[in-house]
């Protein structure tokens, strides 16, 4: 019951000063907002990034060794053989293994000439890979599918003919669905026809890029290793990278830009917690004679102390629930402009970073609190009745 | 050494000063304040302090409200010997066996004068449900009860007065300490507190020990001591 007590004298004076109360109440608010705000954008962009990029997640890409001359091995050497691929098939078994052929190609599209990127894939790798906006999957081998971004700047649609440089004209079956930035293909900006037609086509020695869909993300480490250990066992062949270390390196980035940006929000709340400081302060300074009168009737000095640490969490919690409520408002302003979309607002993740900013609003504020309450606890009595 | 201490509080006495000096240490040299008093307080006894200003009687007066330590000697308050008690202890002692009544009347301007009077019933008790004790102390003090839910910034200095008596006495203490408590009271106001704190000390048996500078309220003590340059003349 005594808590009580003291607690209504801190809300009384909080009341009685309801200016500077308010103004340092106002710091706490723009403090939590900040901190929360930037939180959930930080948040925001490390899932829209992830969001992009988690279909490639899954991959191993084992490319010709950069660099690499192909001592005696009569391959031409950026290019994966038809021997090294077998090799590679067996050393991933039972996990897919897909073979890319890829080049870049002038094109021409009604009247228009344009540079595009061709790749050539088996049929039965396909659905693995890539998705149909509209229209089919490759039926034969002059057929074609063009990425989303390519049939839009090239106005391109189900029907089309494309003549690829001299190597025969293509009609188009199938429009891709938009994949979003990759690292094993990137057919938004190009074209994808079949592996025989490639062939026929351009008369490669071997495979530009092999794909290995790993179906259990825990294994990768483990296919990486083994493709490494197979092939690049006497001379390095190939260069084997797993999307998800690239991927994990990104989010590492991004996770810290995230970081950088709610620490920033941090400070601002720091700024506030020093304004409850002054005011704390102020209070104890104005309430000298007062204490030593709360003293001198026989309050001990831990409950002068309550009494003031009372008047910083009040300030602390009132100042935080409104900002933890107008940080959502902040959150979706933020969300809304920076990444123009706020699905990612909504998520347990964003979310918790209104936990976050309440909890340190009203840590914030409670440690402002402890100097000026300390302060006024260990006033001499005497000194203080004096207090004019 | 102990028992030494206790020996000197022992009696029944209510307040025991035995050579209690007390020194101010300041840049410029110590101020001796009080030097070597000795003094016996009975229960029952009104004391006048007197004594020009800077003799020692506010050190005196804190001494005994055990808002200070003695720098030598032995303080007793109720048979208990405050050399060497910390802070909570002293505190403790303030809040349940002492009531202090002050020239400015002191009262806490965030509260009504109830709660005022309520405060130092809550910090004992720790219930704030004690509103019946407290009226009846108030009613003691011949207060209107339209002021009870009034500020002190909303009352008379007489009865601001009143209030912060009945604050001093709510916890029952058998000691009172008034520093000038008429100081700032026009003369009729005074008299009627004055009379307020005879009838305590008279009918109530209240122990009660006044600092004042002013001959006519001394006289309402049984008792004067006159202090000079720390000592007791």
């Amino acid at each position: 019951m005594k808590s009580g007590m003291f607690f209504d004298f801190a809300r009384r004076n909080i009341r009685l000063h309801w200016l500077r109360s308010l103004l340092a109440v106002l710091g706490i608010i723009i403090g939590v907002v900040t901190i929360v705000s930037m939180g959930i954008l930080g948040n925001g962009l490390v899932l829209a990034i992830s969001d992009s990029l988690s279909s490639v997640g899954d991959s191993i890409i084992v490319s010709p060794h950069a660099g690499g001359m192909g001592f005696g091995g009569g391959n031409a050497p950026d290019l994966i053989s038809e021997r090294d691929f077998e090799q590679i098939r067996r050393a991933v078994a039972p996990h897919i293994t897909i073979p890319v052929y890829s080049g870049s190609s002038r094109m021409k599209i009604g009247s228009e000439d344009v540079v595009g990127v061709v790749y050539g894939l088996k049929p039965d790798d396909i659905p693995i890979l890539l998705e149909i906006e509209e229209g089919t999957y490759l039926r034969g081998s002059s057929s074609a599918m063009v990425g989303a971004q390519f049939a839009e700047q090239n106005d391109i649609r189900v029907g089309s003919r494309i003549s690829v440089g001299d190597k025969g004209s293509l009609r188009v079956v199938g429009i891709l669905k938009e994949r979003g930035m990759g690292f094993d293909i990137n057919p938004d900006f190009g074209i994808v026809v079949e592996d025989r037609w490639f062939e026929n086509a351009y008369n490669k020695a071997g495979y530009d890029l092999v794909i290995v869909k790993v179906k259990d993300l825990n294994q990768i480490e483990e296919v990486k290793n083994e493709i490494d250990r197979q092939l690049n066992r006497r001379e390095t062949v190939v260069d084997v990278i797993d999307t998800k270390a690239i991927l994990e390196t990104i989010l590492t980035a991004f996770n810290q830009i995230s970081t950088f940006t709610t620490v920033i929000g941090g400070i601002s709340l720091i700024v506030a917690g020093v304004s409850i400081l002054n005011i704390m302060l102020m209070s104890v300074t104005e309430r000298i004679k007062e204490i030593g009168v709360l003293r001198s009737i026989g309050t001990q000095r831990g409950e002068v102390r309550r009494m003031f640490l009372y008047e910083a969490l009040i300030l602390g919690i009132i100042g935080s629930g409104i900002g933890g409520v107008l940080s959502i408002i902040g959150g979706y302003a933020v969300s809304l402009v920076m990444l123009q979309t706020t699905e990612y607002l909504f998520v347990p993740s964003s979310l918790i970073y209104i936990v976050y900013g309440v909890a340190f609003g009203v840590g914030t504020s409670l440690v402002s609190g402890f100097y000026p309450a300390w302060k006024a606890s260990n006033l001499n009595p005497i000194e203080a009745l004096r207090h004019e | 050494m102990e028992e030494e201490i206790n020996s000197i509080c022992d009696g029944e006495k209510t307040i025991r000063f035995r050579e209690v000096t007390k020194i101010y240490p300041l840049p410029a040299g110590d101020v001796v304040a009080l030097d070597r008093i000795s003094l016996d307080v009975e229960a029952g006894d009104f004391i006048a302090i007197m004594g020009p200003s800077g003799s020692g009687k506010s050190t005196l007066l804190n001494l005994m409200g055990c808002l200070d330590t003695p720098s030598s000697g032995d303080l007793c308050i109720k048979g208990r010997n405050i050399r060497g008690m910390n802070d909570e202890e002293l505190t403790t002692l303030r809040r349940d066996h002492l009531g202090f009544i002050f020239q400015q009347f002191n009262l806490l301007p965030l509260l009504t004068a109830l709660e005022n009077v309520q405060y130092p019933l809550i910090l004992k008790t720790g219930n704030r449900e004690c509103r019946d004790r407290c009226l009846d102390v108030l009613l003691a003090m011949d207060l209107d009860a339209t002021l009870y839910s009034h500020k002190p910034s909303e009352l008379s200095g007489g009865q601001q007065q009143r209030v912060a008596i009945a604050r001093a006495l709510v916890n029952d203490p058998e000691i009172l300490l008034a520093d000038e408590p008429t100081g700032n009271l026009d003369t009729k106001t005074g008299t009627a507190i004055m009379n307020l704190l005879q009838d305590l000390n008279q009918n109530r048996g209240k122990t009660i020990i006044m600092v004042t500078h002013d001959p006519v309220i001394a006289k309402y003590a049984q008792r004067i001591i006159r202090i000079v340059d720390g000592k007791i003349t």
